[in-house]
């Protein structure tokens, strides 16, 4: 039985690179206006995978990502920098999931995937920021959680040890495996895509990706399993329609707003000696220098 | 978040030329690695965009990582360390995602571990990585050294060191003494058969060389006992392992600081044979210059497309009397020559990696069976066009790229003189490019067998021929002209039948012929993208007017008048 990693993955817009017509008129994202990415802290978490991989042998990782079908894309980035396998859960009745619906279903597929021995999510996504998916699905399928991780300190088959980044310092903390863990950005960043594991992995498809191919190489994909990219509907992970989507999520968005920060106060100085003086004095006292 | 593959739509035009295809047919074998390798190309389509996909990780390193660390690389620079060399950080930094990525080895066979990649796209890669570092492209550029053991060396000495490569190890190749610089010959590091050990021992000194403590570096040295020529040098690989090889200093350069240039000391050092014992310089290392002088020319054009995008940038943002100054005509004059010259110098480049390639492919192929008669002709003619072609490029590129990097930084005005921008860097780093792999005058020396042999006056013929659209007529019909100018200046200087005459204006008739080889392949380029159009227009007038001032020297000059050259400043 081989040691198994799960990685939750989403792709996500990027909305480091916000242009124009990022929102539309009625104050929502326009996801088909940013390019679409692979959750930065999803990648840290690629990477945390990776070095257990790299200190286990015979360790295999998954990647998880629920979305459109087109987020099949990530699933083929995380192949290049070393997962081995992945699974898309879609199905339009996902639509609309908030956290709580959302993780739900992510627990049902990492159930699927059972028995695993870690899995590992970015702490959140730059789309919703809300940091709960993790650990909401670590409390679904009752195994411990280590949230904010920023390092790997040891694994072995039984338990983990992790440094986790907190507001005012540092915890080390170790746990009993299966265990979930998120993982911050100041985690290290993800290795890049390997030449060879672009050339082995560059043919994965869904099933759905693949009707829409002209050149489908599907002799290959008979004696290379591992292109197929398994997709999961509601069926597949026996999930209750009503726990899903719009009717599953008990967050509703009262409104969305566009806000612009404004300044609050001010302090004008000229540009003479004395002024200078104070406002020294002023930027020592509050330690932004000295 | 830069990518320097993607970001240079050239570069994807050139992998996509027609010759691509019979390349990859011959690189791939009737892509028969797909049984054995889960990562070897299905079909042609397939290899291109396994090229394509490959190179846009090269694209991604460079423009995220090596780029942003080529300032503090160049800054700190490599020390000394218990003999040992220790790169800076940030060039430890480079290494390690390009290893990680995969990007060692990129053209050895699968079966040693490597991507089995075309000279092409792996020339590609290397212009992409000098344009974000070019001291850190030498480091990386060393693992030519992998082609030299795996062409020359025996089976043993493969599988013990070529798929090391693949993992990341690097490698120098330790040719120059203090006494044999541009002239090898003269090299005197001395290799002796010890007996009792069964391996040879080097015992001397080496400068000068690029990466100097590599794992594995290959060394030029004096098997011959008695011998002060050519045929007394064999070639040796030398495995860092052993520790028989002292750094005793790393030299304080100009440019490429990040690059480590070393005075080596051999002392008792083992070391295995590559081939047959003297033919070192002769024919293994001539053919190892050869592929670092195609590396130089990848270095030149990756230098001149970043002194050419600094000094774009900078024209656009600088105002002087209420405008940009991208506006004046004194300073978009000299972009745009910079732009037209740097595509000319690519074009130049990628001609000569195809012609490598085919040979190369056929070489390859020639080990598992015997080529037939038609194959051998071609292999042979590709060849021979690229030993023309190679120095051509060698000397072209390095002197263009050192023009782009003074008019870039002439751009830039006092702020460029300061070390606040990128291109005071990217100037100094340019210089060395005319200098290492041989000069330039040296490869005058190469390329002029070119033009007495009739060579280069046959290639020209041969673009001539070549369909144009009707629209760029006239730009060939100047060509041809430029052509039978050339023509009437080379048979001028060879009815002197003076040597030094002919040596004299040696660099003279090889720019006249190379200023028509970049014409001719600019038109070509204009018939699969209409935007070299006025590139080449640009670049055939210009050249036109340079050749006319040449071949004007030339039949003015008289040859009596050589004697008061050295008498100018020996009186």
């Amino acid at each position: 039985m081989p040691f198994r990693i799960i990685v939750l993955a989403k792709q996500v817009p990027d909305t480091r690179n916000v242009g124009k017509d990022a929102m539309k008129a009625d104050g929502t994202v326009n996801r088909a206006a940013l390019p679409a990415i692979f959750n930065p802290e999803d990648l840290h978490a690629l990477e945390l995978a990776l070095r257990i991989k790299d200190q286990i042998n015979d360790a295999e990782i998954v990647v998880v990502s629920m979305g459109p079908g087109r987020a099949a894309e990530i699933i083929r980035e995380a192949m290049y920098r070393g997962a081995d396998r992945g699974v898309l859960v879609t199905d339009r009745k996902f639509a609309g999931s908030d956290t709580l619906a959302t993780s739900y279903a992510l627990s049902l597929a990492v159930k699927k995937l059972a028995p695993f021995n870690v899995l590992i999510a970015g702490r959140q996504a730059i789309d919703g920021d809300t940091a709960q998916v993790g650990p909401q699905t670590a409390e679904k399928l009752h195994i411990p959680q280590i949230t904010y991780a920023e390092e790997l300190v040891d694994v072995n088959s039984k338990q983990i040890t992790i440094k986790r980044r907190l507001e005012r310092g540092i915890e080390v903390v170790r746990s009993p495996l299966p265990v979930a863990i998120t993982v911050h950005s100041s985690a290290p960043v993800c290795r890049p895509r390997n030449a060879i594991l672009v050339m082995k992995f560059k043919h994965a498809r869904t099933t759905t990706e693949l009707q829409e191919e002209t050149k489908d190489y599907t002799e290959l994909r008979l004696y290379r399993p591992y292109l197929n990219i398994e997709e999961w509907s509601v069926e597949d992970i026996q999930a209750e329609t009503e726990k899903l989507g719009l009717s599953g999520s008990p967050t509703k968005v009262k409104k969305i707003e566009n806000v612009v920060l404004q300044r609050k106060e001010s302090k004008a100085f000229t540009a003479d000696d004395k002024d200078i003086d104070l406002l020294m004095q002023e930027l020592m006292a509050s330690h932004v220098i000295g | 978040m830069a990518n320097y593959y993607t970001d240079n739509k050239n570069l994807r035009f050139h992998l996509e030329h027609p010759l691509m295809e019979k390349i990859v047919r011959l690189k791939e074998q009737n892509y028969i690695d797909k049984e054995k390798y889960d990562y070897a190309p299905l079909d042609y389509e397939d290899t291109i965009d396994s090229y394509d996909k490959v190179l846009e990780i090269v694209g991604e390193i460079s423009g995220d990582i090596i780029g942003p660390n080529a300032e503090s690389v160049d800054h700190d620079g490599p020390k000394i360390v218990n003999n040992e060399v220790v790169y800076a950080p940030g060039t430890q930094k480079n290494l390690e995602a390009i290893v990680n990525a995969g990007l060692f080895g990129m053209s050895l066979p699968r079966e040693f571990g490597g991507l089995n990649f075309a000279m092409v796209p792996y020339v590609m890669a290397a212009e992409i990585v000098s344009r974000s570092d070019a001291g850190f492209a030498n480091i990386w550029g060393l693992q030519d050294c992998a082609e030299t053991i795996h062409e020359f060396a025996s089976e043993e000495i493969k599988r013990e060191f070529l798929p090391r490569f693949a993992k990341g190890a690097t490698a120098a190749m330790d040719l120059t003494e203090p006494d044999a610089g541009s002239d090898l010959q003269a090299v005197q590091l001395k290799a002796t058969w010890d007996e009792a050990a069964k391996v040879w021992r080097l015992n001397g000194v080496k400068r000068f060389i690029t990466n100097g403590d590599a794992h594995v570096s290959l060394v030029l040295a004096r098997s011959e006992e008695g011998t002060s020529d050519a045929r007394g040098l064999s070639l040796f690989v030398y495995d860092r392992a052993s520790q028989a090889m002292t750094v005793r200093r790393i030299e304080n350069k100009l440019g490429i600081k990040g690059s480590p240039t070393c005075e080596l000391v051999f002392n008792n050092a083992p070391a295995h044979l590559i081939g047959d014992r003297k033919m070192g310089l002769i024919k293994y290392v001539m053919s190892l210059m050869n592929s670092a002088r195609l590396g130089v020319g990848a270095q030149s054009v990756g230098i001149a497309e970043a002194a050419y995008r600094e000094a774009v940038k900078y024209a656009h943002e600088r105002e002087q009397f209420g405008k940009a100054i991208v506006n004046y005509p004194a300073v978009y004059e000299m972009l745009t020559l910079m732009k037209v010259r740097t595509d000319a110098i690519r074009s130049l480049l990628y001609e000569t990696a195809r012609f490598v390639d085919v040979y190369k492919a056929y070489n390859i192929i020639a080990e598992t069976r015997k080529l037939d008669a038609d194959e051998r002709n071609e292999a042979k003619s590709y060849q021979k066009l690229a030993d023309v072609f190679t120095p051509l490029l060698k000397l072209f590129s390095s002197e263009y790229c050192n023009q782009i990097a003074y008019d870039s930084l002439q751009i830039h005005g006092g702020t460029g003189f300061m070390k606040d921008f990128p291109i005071e860097r990217i100037y100094r780093d340019a210089r060395i490019t005319t200098i290492y792999e041989g000069t330039s005058q040296l490869q005058v020396v190469a390329a002029i067998r070119g033009v007495t042999s009739g060579l280069l006056l046959k290639v020209l013929r041969d673009y001539a021929g070549r369909n144009v659209h009707p629209e760029q007529e006239p730009l060939r019909r100047v060509l041809i002209s430029m052509t039978d100018r050339y023509e009437q200046a080379v048979s001028f200087i060879e009815e002197f039948k003076d040597g030094e005459y002919t040596d004299f204006h040696a660099r003279r008739l090889v720019e006249l012929a190379g200023n028509i080889v970049m014409g001719y392949l600019l038109l070509d380029d204009c018939q699969r993208d209409d935007s070299f159009e006025r590139t080449a227009n640009i670049f055939i007038t210009k050249v036109n007017a340079e050749n006319l001032q040449h071949e004007n020297y030339i039949k003015t000059f008289n040859p009596k008048e050589l004697g008061e050259f050295k008498a100018v400043f020996e009186a």
